[in-house]
């Protein structure tokens, strides 16, 4: 008799629940001992992503490493919601200098641990995209040649938030944004620009790593806790809406995210010392219209007369992701580029 | 101990004694030796409990230096011209957070043209940035300031840095008394940071202060450098007492009683302005000179009393306020209110360019006659300048200026006057 495999999702999330898991599988947030290292109180926007992905993520380092974690941050969302003076909602020590120098801050605090013989204590830096992937990416790649003992988390919101949604490398092809305005003849944001600071942080060759997504919050903290188990430099790309920014309802942050990783725009995935060694696969493929019809950022490509050429190119990246990372488990896959390649500039102006 | 060796070896020896705990470095000339020599001790193992970093620009360096510091480990760095310019963020940030770091400029020029020889034109474009900048006329009082700075960086929670004519001081070899460990070690006691990155006990730093409270934190950084101008003679004092020989300290008056004429510097040209008073007093000219040995902060009490009797000031300085002249003028004028005497700015040695006795002597007699204008650029070629606007008034696209004067004088630094 043939056997088959059968998985059990939660209906319409298709995540599963934590109360179908055994008590040392459920959540660091579900456990009544967690940190609340971000406490409750900051000033973040209804539904914001990055708050509830910092909260995880700083939540779940401090438990891997007993509580005794420092945390740098850049400038941001993230730094200006959490401590307007003199209220912080920080219960860890934290540390704000500047918008591009948050890796190499956390190499100085990890090396004054490690001087100091405090090898116990463990550092995280975490930034947005703008202060990851542009004016911070010196720094950022600086701190992985060197493989410092640190934990950078990037929360991508794809684009600078606190300034007023301006474009950032890591906006996505169309999207409006108060320098790429939804105007003349290709409104939004160009094709064929941005970088993938996942990959880029690949070819350093760092110990660790891995996108993750609010919208999966078990994966999420599996990865931060899986990075705190190596020593050397390690870095998690989260992807986070902004309701703000995106212009979506604040109750579809989580939604938004899933439909980001379920059309294939989002792969998750984790990498060791430079090699993909998993990849999270796609219960439900969906359309990547169904994400960008619940944002106005992309509204221009919608309307009586919906902007097919360029939903055809949006469409083809998360296709290529598919295929790239495997994401979804089919027969006999069509063989892709290969994964080391650097990012499509498919519809880049010649 | 008695030594003939380079400046920056001497500095680089001198920061061993300081037990540094974290040493960040991003070579750029003319610093690159001071840190090469601390990255050997550390690789050979005479710096145990000490990290050395090789980081990928300026900016990084002063970042890792904020981290570093701010988790309590005694912090260095060195840096130079274009590099400080690169950092500059980080250099405000630093101070803004009151972290004691010491970091040595190698002064040297700024760019454009790039020039790679000494003025001060780098320290003082971050006059303002809330460091404490401090001047060293010798190489041996090069070394003594930064067991100096460590005291007085940790016991304000200030940033210091040791400011040493590039090249003039980095570079050359002279004798300098190295003390011994257990001098240092009686002078420094080991760093006990007033706020710290701690798990045991969690603080934030570095939050959001708006209208409320801006002003009260930026006075209390003034308030800081206030503090120094006592503590830093205080210093000195105990330096002197411990070590048996004089630096530091807010100036250096130098045959000043009874002076007509006071020339004012900063650094290494000391030396020289110091011999040609030499030279006129032996020929009955009443003149002096005070080095300015702290310009922040900058000490006018101290000035004001050492300058007021004179007829006159010469300031010598080796930088430019482009578009006003002087830059040390400004405080030295500042110093002097409501006192009535003539004062002149004398723009010297800009990048690299030698400041010779003959020079100086000449403009000092000028001075002494009052025959010099307001702001003088020394040893300046007149010709050269009246040929280059004769070009640019004849030709809309005449090219780049510096190329076109190169053109006329011959290759690159093939003179230094």
């Amino acid at each position: 008799m043939e056997r088959t495999t059968v998985k059990f999702y939660q209906t319409g999330t298709f995540t599963v629940g934590n109360r179908l898991l055994a008590p040392h599988e459920r959540s660091v947030q579900a456990d009544r001992a967690r940190t609340n290292s971000l406490n409750s109180g900051h000033r973040a926007c209804q539904g914001c992503g990055e708050a509830l992905g910092a909260r995880y993520a700083i939540d779940t380092a401090m438990r891997a490493t007993n509580n005794q974690l420092i945390a740098v941050n850049a400038t941001g969302c993230l730094e200006v919601f959490s401590t307007p003076y003199p209220e912080t909602s920080w219960q860890i020590p934290w540390i704000h200098s500047l918008f591009g120098n948050a890796a190499a801050v956390a190499s100085g605090v990890a090396a004054a641990m490690h001087v100091q013989g405090r090898t116990d204590v463990r550092v995280v830096a975490q930034g947005g995209d703008g202060g990851t992937t542009d004016i911070g990416f010196g720094c950022l790649s600086g701190m992985f040649e060197r493989n410092d003992d640190v934990l950078y988390i990037c929360y991508d919101n794809e684009a600078y938030m606190n300034t007023g949604i301006q474009r950032s490398s890591a906006t996505p092809g169309a999207a409006r944004t108060a320098t790429t305005p939804a105007v003349g003849g290709e409104p939004g944001n160009p094709f064929g620009t941005g970088k993938n600071v996942p990959r880029i942080a690949m070819a350093h060759g760092i110990p660790y790593v891995a996108t993750a997504s609010v919208a999966d919050l078990h994966d999420l903290e599996a990865k931060i806790a899986r990075a705190m188990e190596f020593r050397g430099a390690r870095y998690v790309h989260i992807h986070v809406p902004c309701p703000l920014g995106w212009g979506s309802a604040p109750a579809d942050t989580i939604k938004i995210a899933r439909l980001a990783v379920e059309s294939g725009l989002y792969p998750l995935f984790e990498a060791l010392n430079g090699r993909v060694t998993e990849a999270t696969k796609i219960r439900r493929p969906v359309p990547v219209t169904e994400y960008l019809r619940l944002q106005k950022r992309f509204a221009h490509l919608f309307g009586a007369k919906p902007d097919e050429a360029r939903l055809a190119l949006i469409q083809a990246i998360a296709d290529r992701n598919i295929l790239e990372f495997g994401l979804v488990d089919a027969p006999n896959p069509a063989p892709g580029p290969a994964p080391d390649q650097a990012p499509n500039r498919e519809g880049a102006p010649a | 101990m008695l030594k003939q060796i380079e400046g920056s070896v001497a500095v680089a020896e001198g920061i061993a004694l300081c037990r540094p705990q974290v040493i960040c470095a991003y070579p750029i000339t003319p610093q690159t030796h001071i840190v090469e020599g601390l990255g050997e001790l550390v690789k050979a193992g005479e710096l145990p409990g000490c990290a050395f970093i090789n980081v990928e620009s300026e900016f990084a360096a002063l970042s890792v230096a904020i981290g570093s510091s701010a988790a309590g480990a005694r912090t260095y760095t060195a840096t130079s011209s274009q590099g400080l310019l690169f950092m500059a963020e980080a250099v405000y940030n630093a101070s803004g957070l009151g972290l004691p770091i010491v970091m040595t400029i190698g002064n040297r020029a700024i760019g454009a043209p790039i020039n790679i020889w000494n003025d001060h034109s780098d320290s003082m474009s971050m006059r303002d940035a809330g460091w404490i900048q401090l001047f060293a006329e010798t190489n041996q009082e090069a070394l003594d300031l930064h067991i100096q700075a460590f005291r007085l960086a940790e016991e304000l929670s200030c940033p210091v840095m040791v400011c040493m004519d590039g090249f003039i001081l980095t570079h050359a070899v002279e004798r300098v008394d190295m003390p011994t460990q257990a001098q240092v070690d009686a002078y420094l006691p080991p760093f006990e940071p007033r706020q710290v990155l701690d798990p045991a006990e969690p603080v934030t730093i570095g939050a959001m202060v708006g209208p409320e409270a801006f002003t009260e934190v930026r006075y209390l950084a003034h308030h800081k450098q206030l503090k120094a101008l006592t503590l830093i003679p205080q210093l000195a004092a105990q330096f002197e007492a411990q070590f048996g020989r004089k630096s530091g300290g807010l100036i250096r008056p130098y045959r000043t009683e009874g002076a007509e004429t006071i020339v004012v510097a900063l650094g290494s040209v000391n030396g020289t302005v110091q011999e040609v008073v030499d030279e006129m007093r032996a020929d009955g000219v009443a003149i002096g000179s005070v080095g300015i040995g702290s310009f922040r902060p900058f000490p006018l009490t101290a000035l004001r009393e050492a300058l007021q009797h004179a007829k006159r000031v010469v300031v010598l300085e080796k930088c430019l306020a482009v578009g006003l002249g002087g830059i040390v003028s400004d405080g030295v004028r500042k110093s002097l209110s409501g006192i009535q005497l003539k004062g002149y700015t004398v723009i010297a040695g800009l990048g690299g360019r030698a400041i010779t006795r003959t020079s100086l002597r000449q403009l000092f007699v000028d001075a002494g006659n009052d025959e010099l204008e307001q702001v003088t650029f020394l040893d300046l070629n007149a010709e050269v300048v009246a040929n280059e606007l004769e070009r640019e008034a004849e030709a809309r696209r005449t090219g780049p200026t510096a190329e076109s004067i190169l053109k006329r004088i011959g290759a690159v630094s093939s003179r230094i006057g």
